[in-house]
């Protein structure tokens, strides 16, 4: 006899699989898309011969010094807010968990801010500061949070007022500072991908790395909590841990992104919200989130560079675009379901 | 799963428990029967389920402590110790459009190394469990869609399928109608015939209470005020002492066991006996 445990469990198997195929193929279109396109074109055949070695100077130094790190940065930056937001709200199991809903960019935006205008940081310095900054307002939440077992509306309630209080604190930076800082802040604080240095891609890909294995642990804990605190301790999984490891690596990849890109919205609302349906079957989804995240920053800022002719935006201006109308559709569409 | 090895042992030990400043529970002493039935009774509050959930390692004691086989749980891991203690929650919670094949699965875990992929075996664990509460037509449907009777047996199966050899169950049978009720006191006790499975149930209704386990432990306010056969257990004192209720306790006509049929007017100052 087959059992139906094994179909099942293969079927679904199948499904994901085949789905996070399909978002890695439509990233991959996307990336070739980003390296091509610009003021300068490079067609298909010269471009595979440049990433091998074989162009000219001007096509390698568009590509490599160009286009590559702004590209590999909207990837690792949409990968680490995609899974941020799969960490969020499979862990407080509401589809509006999101470091932005709960005040942990703003925490991070903030600090960094601060960072930028008065202590004059830069680099890994600036990552540290933002991260602090996320931290603070991770604490609180857990604090505020640790005392209902079920916290999830409380605590992104409690969240978007920390967020207010930050977007005060970054305010009252900004009026203060001198103009031209004030305007390079403002630039950062819509979130911007424009002129990457390969060292600051280097910094962000490093602290995904660092998150990693928390990553990975989470996407076999967060199952086991999906079921109720309960339950998962008594599958040996003490639900405590399991909140601290979560919100420590989902602050971890939203500051550091922030430091570097700025408060970049809606991407880690809206890429656990793409991929589950598409996962189905009460899925945490934790790498697929990472991966539409990736197509959905890197297509954004395709949108960001090429919409308006001869102008840029800010990335940020255009995800917080896409991602409002998006949140608005979740709202009017979502069927109260039970992540 | 080895019937033929003796059940293991869990017993408490000068047990204190609740939150800091407000304790429900003091100085508890328990050994759960291995091998039997025992359902815990008492009225609201009395601590019953704090100290299930602390039987279950959910949460920690705040004094003394809870002993498997005369080892301090404290001292085992979170894993080997769920390798041998389950429990059924009264709040447990599935995501909408799980699978029960998948939910059921979920029980693995303690059984699963952390680079070990899913097995066979882990399959036939599944099965078995899913066949024994009777859901394995249910596998394919998802969880959120099902009756309360159903979803209860799929949450037994899905503690069974992490093999435990002592269960722990919360209310297993509350919002549920008498039909399904017997039917998941049923299903315990088979398990418990079976395979010598520990189970200990903490329960409201008395009178089931008293048909289905083989010792009972009566608690009022954070103690036991009476632990043993129902037979010997329930009586009008204990009942008047526990529930704060007059009632006439006569044999079951079918089994025998213990009735409380309450006294009309019999419920004393005990306002919080909704």
């Amino acid at each position: 006899m087959t059992s139906s445990v094994q179909e099942i469990r293969a079927r679904v198997g199948r499904r994901r699989g085949a789905v996070l195929a399909g978002v890695l193929a439509a990233v991959l279109v996307v990336t070739i898309v980003s390296l091509s396109l610009g003021d300068y074109a490079i067609g298909p055949a010269e471009l595979w011969r440049t990433l091998l070695g074989g162009g000219d100077r001007l096509q390698s130094y568009v590509v490599f010094q160009v286009r590559a790190p702004r590209l590999v940065m909207a990837l690792l930056v949409g990968a680490a807010l995609g899974a941020a937001g799969a960490l969020l709200q499979s862990l407080l199991r509401n589809p509006l968990a999101s470091p932005d809903l709960l005040g942990i960019s703003a925490g991070s935006g903030a600090a960094a801010v601060f960072g930028i205008l008065i202590l004059g940081l830069t680099g890994p310095l600036l990552a540290i500061a933002a991260f602090a900054g996320g931290l603070v307002v991770a604490a609180f939440l857990l604090l505020a949070g640790s005392r209902r077992a079920d916290g999830g509306f409380r605590l992104i309630l409690a969240g978007v007022g920390v967020a207010f209080l930050c977007v005060a604190v970054t305010n009252y930076l900004m009026v203060r500072a001198k103009v031209e800082l004030a305007q390079a802040a403002l630039i950062w604080l819509t979130g911007s991908l424009a002129s990457t240095p390969w060292w600051n891609v280097a910094i962000v890909a490093g602290a995904v790395l660092l998150a990693v294995p928390a990553v990975v642990a989470c996407a076999r804990w967060l199952p086991l909590t999906q079921m109720g605190a309960a339950t998962a301790a008594s599958l040996g999984v003490p639900p405590s841990t399991v909140r601290i490891v979560a919100v420590l690596a989902a602050v971890l990849l939203t500051s550091v992104t922030c430091a570097f890109v700025g408060p970049i919205a809606f991407i880690a609302l809206c890429a656990p919200a793409i991929a589950r349906p598409l996962l189905g079957h009460g899925a945490v989804g934790i790498g697929t989130s990472a991966a539409v995240g990736a197509f959905l920053l890197t297509s954004a800022d395709l949108v960001a560079q090429f919409a308006l002719p001869g102008y840029s935006l800010p990335v940020g201006v255009v995800t917080g675009a896409i991602g409002a109308v998006f949140l608005l559709w979740l709202l009017a569409t979502s069927k109260g379901r039970q992540l | 799963m080895t019937p033929d090895s003796a059940p293991p042992r869990l017993s408490v030990r000068g047990l204190a428990a609740g939150y800091p400043g407000r304790r429900v529970i003091e100085d508890l002493d328990l050994d759960i029967a291995p091998g039997r039935i025992t359902m815990i009774i008492g009225a609201n509050a009395c601590g019953k389920s704090t100290l299930l959930n602390v039987l279950a390692r959910v949460n920690a004691p705040l004094a003394g402590g809870v002993e498997l086989d005369g080892t301090d749980v404290a001292s085992l891991s979170r894993r080997r110790f769920a390798q041998t203690v389950g429990l059924l929650p009264q709040h447990p919670t599935a995501p909408d459009g799980l699978t029960v094949a998948e939910l059921v699965s979920r029980g693995r875990h303690p059984h699963r190394g952390v680079f070990q992929r899913w097995s066979a075996a882990d399959t036939a664990r599944v099965d078995d469990a899913m066949a024994k509460t009777g859901v394995a037509p249910l596998a394919d449907r998802a969880v959120g869609d099902l009756s309360g009777g159903q979803r209860q047996r799929v949450w037994i199966a899905m503690a069974l399928a992490q093999e435990p050899r002592i269960l722990l169950l919360d209310e297993p049978t509350t919002f549920l109608d008498l039909s399904h009720q017997i039917e998941v006191l049923d299903l315990l006790r088979s398990l418990n015939r079976s395979d010598g499975t520990t189970i200990v149930v903490v329960l409201h209704e008395l009178n089931l209470a008293a048909r289905y386990a083989d010792e009972l432990v009566v608690m009022q306010a954070g103690r036991i005020v009476a632990h043993g056969a129902p037979a010997d257990v329930l009586t009008s004192e204990v009942v008047a002492r526990a529930f704060d209720l007059d009632a006439l306790v006569i044999p079951d006509p079918l089994t025998s066991t213990p009735l409380v049929i309450p006294v009309p007017g019999g419920a004393h100052a005990a306002a919080d006996e909704a």
